[in-house]
């Protein structure tokens, strides 16, 4: 029997592909543009901060690289593999995973179950009709990853009944699941404490170096302290890329989020 | 019930035996004893047809309690393994019957059905509500006219008499105390296991599935896939209710599962509840009743027996008026409204 840990088990499979590469992706919703021309290049391991006001494309990009809602034009490719025109559930057995930004959870279900359900999701015992016992060993990675994220104490509530917070974490927990490769968050810290952001950040930070993100966040400390690299969108198209550092001194990023939004 | 430590050798220490309420002992007993106390036509006609079409309810409650998709292709299922036993098992019909033993005949019937489900499942898992309802009762109406008219393979309208259980053990296994026990035998087993798939990964996701497709799929499952095998899973309850049902009335024709047939099996299903496979059970056991003792109970106040429908009706119409739950629901409103027991209740949250 292997460790329950999932998180670590797995290094990415080649040091050249990209983790994630769109080209001249966009989606209309009838003659709305949602998001416009995107090109996006990720590094395995990279982590990115997306900026940018509503309505920039943000969650769009995240809905176009899941599957959620199919790009309208363009090719996205995940560890070299194009996956443009992928099932949702075939774009995530190949590592990819997300978390949302309104929190989609079962919630006539316990943390522990949530978590099962996606440990399930990514492994071969999807159809399994034997019940899972406690040694089981994704039962053991959902129980670890319930204590990664610092729910073990809650583990047999159902989650209908827990705080808002818990229910962001249960969101990470349920995206680590498997054995990711890369990781999209949509906004985990909207609506925390202080002190569940602090803890946030030191979940993400403590993620395994080869496990790399996109976090779509609000809250610049947030985000510039998790990302090595900072990507700006605004209505729908990428509007410059750059270091945290580069993109908070950048003159027109900040008339855009001090202004009106119309640089 | 949360336990707070780990304790992965004692996890079966308050064992299975002691988690099964109280009430299911005390049915067990009084089910098991029943011959002893109950007449053969209780026996037959009551509980006999109240475990098969239990069964049948069974495979919509699983489709409609836990996938969330209503069909009413199950009464059909049913048909067509009672059909398959007839056609490729004995009846009086020699001349299209193959006789086949029961070990040939009765397998290869239940692939059939499940065949048959897997394939209806897969054209209806790509709508949801009223269309699932539509195609799936399009489906149970072509079955039927097909039936009737077709002679050369399914005997048209008198369909096949003579279809008998095997007698398997030198038993009659359609005698009355016999086929009790047949009956409530593979109605136990069928309620069993759809408990216990209810918390397997499979039941797990198909709830997820119910619940909220969209982040099942972002977990990795393909939710279409998952919709049509819980169709095969509830063609093969449904097909072991069809073939028992063919050995209780010796025969099937197209009217078995007629549209009337076919409506009453989600009648069934939603008087008895769609939240916990008792619920079907308990449908069909007041439906039953309903049916078989309607008549005189209407003559005995002198009006037309032929009214039992009606009674059935506004009976239905009563119970999804006051608990859109079935009779499942206004028990667990009772037992909430009462102190909640201790020992039994878990907050009464059922996944």
């Amino acid at each position: 029997m292997n460790a329950p840990t999932t998180i670590t088990d797995r290094l990415d499979a080649t040091g050249t592909a990209n983790a994630l590469e769109l080209r001249g992706v966009s989606k209309f919703f009838g003659a709305l543009a949602a998001m416009q021309d995107v090109n996006l290049t990720v590094r395995p391991g990279e982590r990115r901060a997306v900026l940018g006001s509503n309505g920039a494309g943000k969650t769009t990009l995240f809905n176009c690289v899941t599957g959620d809602f199919p790009a309208t034009q363009g090719t996205i490719r995940f560890f070299g593999e194009d996956i443009t025109e992928f099932p949702p559930h075939e774009r995530i057995r190949r590592g990819l995973r997300r978390t949302y930004q309104i929190s989609l959870l079962f919630t006539g279900l316990s943390v522990l179950d949530n978590v099962y359900l996606a440990s399930v999701g990514v492994s071969r015992s999807r159809f399994s009709f034997l019940r899972a016992r406690r040694s089981d060993a994704l039962m053991a990675a959902a129980e670890n990853l319930v204590r990664v994220v610092h729910l073990d104490g809650v583990r047999d509530t159902v989650v209908a009944e827990l705080a808002y917070g818990q229910q962001r974490q249960l969101e990470i927990a349920m995206a680590l699941a498997g054995a990711p490769r890369f990781i999209l968050f949509d906004e985990p810290a909207a609506g925390l404490s202080p002190t569940e952001r602090s803890e946030l950040i030191e979940i993400l930070m403590g993620l395994p170096g080869h496990m790399g993100f996109i976090i779509i966040e609000h809250d610049m400390d947030v985000a510039l302290r998790v990302a090595e690299s900072v990507t700006m969108m605004h209505n729908g198209r990428i509007f410059k890329e750059g270091k945290p550092a580069e993109i908070e001194e950048d003159e027109e990023v900040q008339a855009l989020y001090l202004g009106d939004g119309h640089a | 019930m949360a336990a707070v430590e780990d304790l992965p050798v004692a996890q079966g220490a308050p064992s299975w035996a002691e988690r099964i309420p109280a009430g299911y002992w005390i049915l067990g007993l009084i089910l098991l004893v029943m011959p002893a106390i109950a007449g053969d036509f209780i026996l037959f006609q009551i509980f006999g047809w109240t475990f098969i079409l239990g069964i049948i309810a069974l495979s919509l409650m699983f489709l409609a309690g836990y996938g969330g998709m209503v069909s009413l292709v199950q009464m059909t299922v049913a048909g067509v393994g009672g059909y398959m036993v007839a056609i490729f098992g004995v009846s009086a019909i020699e001349t299209i019957s193959l006789g086949w033993p029961w070990y040939i005949s009765i397998p290869l019937a239940l692939v059939i059905a499940v065949l048959f489900a897997t394939l209806t499942g897969w054209l209806a898992v790509r709508t949801e509500g009223i269309y699932t309802i539509m195609i799936t009762l399009a489906i149970a109406a072509a079955f039927f006219y097909f039936t009737r008219q077709n002679y050369v393979v399914f005997n048209g309208f008198s369909g096949f008499n003579g279809v008998l259980p095997p007698s398997l053990f030198g038993v009659d296994w359609r005698g009355p105390v016999a086929f009790y026990y047949l009956t409530l035998f593979w109605a136990v087993i069928s309620f069993l296991a759809v408990l216990y798939i209810s918390r397997a990964p499979f039941g797990l996701a198909l709830q997820g599935v119910r619940d909220n497709p969209r982040r099942m799929a972002a977990l990795g499952y393909n939710v279409t896939a998952h919709r049509v095998a819980a169709y095969s899973v509830a063609g093969l309850l449904a097909a072991v209710g069809g073939i028992l049902l063919t050995w209780q009335s010796a025969q099937i024709s197209p009217g078995t599962a007629g549209i009337g047939p076919v409506i009453d099996v989600l009648v069934i299903a939603v008087i008895g509840g769609l939240r916990h496979p008792i619920g079907p059970f308990i449908g069909a056991f007041i439906y039953v009743l309903l049916k078989t003792f309607a008549i005189d109970a209407l003559v005995a106040v002198g009006l037309s027996g032929e009214r039992f429908q009606l009674l059935i009706g506004v009976g239905f119409l009563i119970i999804v008026f006051w608990s859109p739950d079935g009779i499942l629901g206004l028990w667990e409103k009772i037992r909430a409204a009462r102190n909640r027991d201790p020992l039994l209740d878990r907050g009464g949250d059922g996944p």
